[in-house]
């Protein structure tokens, strides 16, 4: 391999800026197929509500669904926006304690072997379980019972995540630190704690799943008119519906926008990373 | 004053009955701006050899003195750089911030840095991917980063751990002439562990032939080819001669079983 001269660098810089443009349109193109099925099964969908003439309680008709999404949008947005918080609040102190506890049981061994078997047991314990408890210690229509329901759910995957990206390092690396005669808390930041990041943004956007999930299943067992849960239960339970679809969309609506604001931030926190980069250079 | 000297060094792993007797009675002494290779069959304790000098292994007995200090304050001094077969590059950094890592431990100034790092890249022939990062480069010059940042900080003694084991055979004759060059440079004394016979010879003032486990010491052949080393080098009959003399001499270390 000859040394790079100054032509070669610009001109490996301009295909990449040609790379760039080809990959956006192609990214376009990978799309419009399942934007087109998504289309094709809503068109499909609204046919067979109205052709065979299938009753609302069974399954509304899409039409329905964004006549009612529309027709009471500002409450929906405010459903969101109280069920949001809470699966927000309790993602942000579920994870918080996760990469808290991981640090610390990758640091000092002693942490470990206290910490890691609570973090296993409040693992197991299923959310059925203890939502009704939380409702009951936090009171059932705080929204702080929602969100301790959410960061029990998160911990434990954020938890198990950071510390594989913790501990998981090169044995070469390590050595590479030990010839340069550092303390564990420079191997930490400088090598543990970048090589996490993958690891920890994994764990976001599993634990923002669960937190949603979370959050909407704890108002199952009680909470407000105001929680999207709650909306969605008793309007099943007086037949209209549409309007439990419509709060579902806002559901789903709140999921994605939450999964997207993550790939958006681990896209400038980790460019250099394999799942992030643009791919072949 | 010799900069490495080992003395009596053993390594046993493991406990009786089931222990591994990876290097017995090393002795060995490496003068300033030396080249050293340590060749052997696999097993035969070389790496071990070259992580004691490192004080990444401690030896069960004997003593290794780096710099006139026991190995241990060697290390905590800073008096070597290390390269490994894996180029253990920092993904998350920059070439120039890989290159760098060394002198950002021992606190120079940011200036003094960028300094550092753009000589050293100059010296490996990748100025201009100061700003690249890791994945964008070949294994080949991925390695060349490694050498650079093992080099930045101008340490007296390079350790070198097969570092081109893993590249094809036209990129690491091609590196080896680079090595060389750099050591010209910078003359640094490198002790260099390979598997490869040509490349001992190519690059080293003295070939340490180790036997297989238990590893010993078997035999050391200097290397009398004239400097500065090229391609032609590896054509001249002095050449095929030594690699046969190191060839032979690896044969009979494995007879001794």
């Amino acid at each position: 391999m000859t040394a790079p001269t100054q032509k070669t660098l610009t001109a490996s810089r301009a295909a990449s800026n040609e790379a760039s443009r080809i990959a956006w349109s192609a990214r376009v193109r990978y799309y419009l197929p399942t934007i087109f099925i998504f289309f094709a099964v809503l068109v499909v969908w609204e046919t067979l509500v109205r052709v065979l003439d299938v009753k609302q309680f069974i399954l509304p008709a899409p039409s329905a669904i964004l006549e009612a999404f529309f027709g009471s949008l500002t409450q929906m947005l405010n459903l969101g926006l109280y069920t949001g918080a809470e699966a927000l609040g309790g993602f942000i102190i579920g994870c918080s304690l996760g990469i808290g506890v991981s640090l610390a049981t990758s640091r000092w061994t002693t942490a470990r072997e206290t910490l890691l078997p609570v973090a296993i047991a409040a693992n197991s314990v299923p959310i059925i379980a203890f939502a009704p408890v939380m409702n009951n210690w936090f009171g059932v229509s705080n929204q702080f019972s929602k969100m301790a329901i959410v960061a029990v759910i998160t911990f434990f995957p954020m938890m198990i995540n950071m510390t594989r990206g913790l501990t998981l390092v090169e044995p070469s690396a390590l050595e590479l630190m030990r010839s340069y005669a550092v303390s564990e808390w420079t191997v930490l930041k400088e090598v543990r704690i970048p090589n996490s990041l993958p690891y920890m943004f994994n764990a976001f956007k599993v634990c923002s799943t669960l937190a949603l999930i979370g959050a909407v299943v704890g108002e199952f067992f009680g909470g407000t008119r105001d929680a999207l849960g709650v909306y969605i239960t008793q309007e099943a339970a007086q037949f209209r519906f549409q309007n439990s679809w419509a709060a579902i969309v806002i559901a789903c609506l709140l999921g994605i926008g939450f999964y997207l604001i993550i790939v958006a931030v681990e896209r400038l926190a980790i460019p250099w990373h394999a799942s992030v980069r643009k791919t072949d250079q | 004053m010799s900069v490495v000297t080992i003395q009596a060094v053993n390594k046993i792993f493991g406990k009786a009955p089931n222990q591994t007797v990876a290097l017995q009675d090393i002795q060995l002494e490496i003068e300033q701006g030396e080249f050293i290779s340590l060749i052997g069959p696999s097993g035969c304790g070389k790496s071990t050899l070259l992580r004691i000098i490192g004080d990444l292994i401690t030896p069960s007995n004997g003593t290794v003195l780096v710099n006139g200090k026991p190995a241990e304050k060697a290390r905590l001094d800073r008096d070597y750089g290390i390269v490994f077969q894996a180029p253990v590059l920092f993904d998350w950094r920059s070439v120039e911030k890989n290159v760098q890592l060394p002198l950002e431990i021992m606190g120079k100034s940011a200036t003094e840095r960028a300094a550092r790092a753009n000589q050293m890249l100059e010296l490996v022939e990748l100025n201009g991917f100061q700003k690249h990062y890791p994945y964008q480069l070949s294994g080949g010059m991925q390695q060349r980063v490694s050498i650079a940042r093992a080099l930045s900080f101008h340490p007296q003694l390079l350790l070198m751990d097969e570092p081109f084991g893993a590249l094809d055979e036209i990129t690491r004759e091609r590196l080896n002439a680079e090595l060389l060059n750099i050591w010209s440079h910078t003359k640094t004394t490198i002790v260099f562990v390979t598997h490869s016979i040509p490349e001992a010879v190519f690059l080293s003032t003295r070939v340490v032939v180790m036997s297989a486990r238990p590893g010993r010491i078997t035999q050391v052949i200097p290397i009398d080819l004239a400097q500065p080393r090229g391609m032609e080098t590896r054509e001249l009959p002095r050449f095929y001669e030594l690699v046969t003399q190191v060839r032979e001499a690896l044969r009979g270390s494995e007879g001794i079983k």
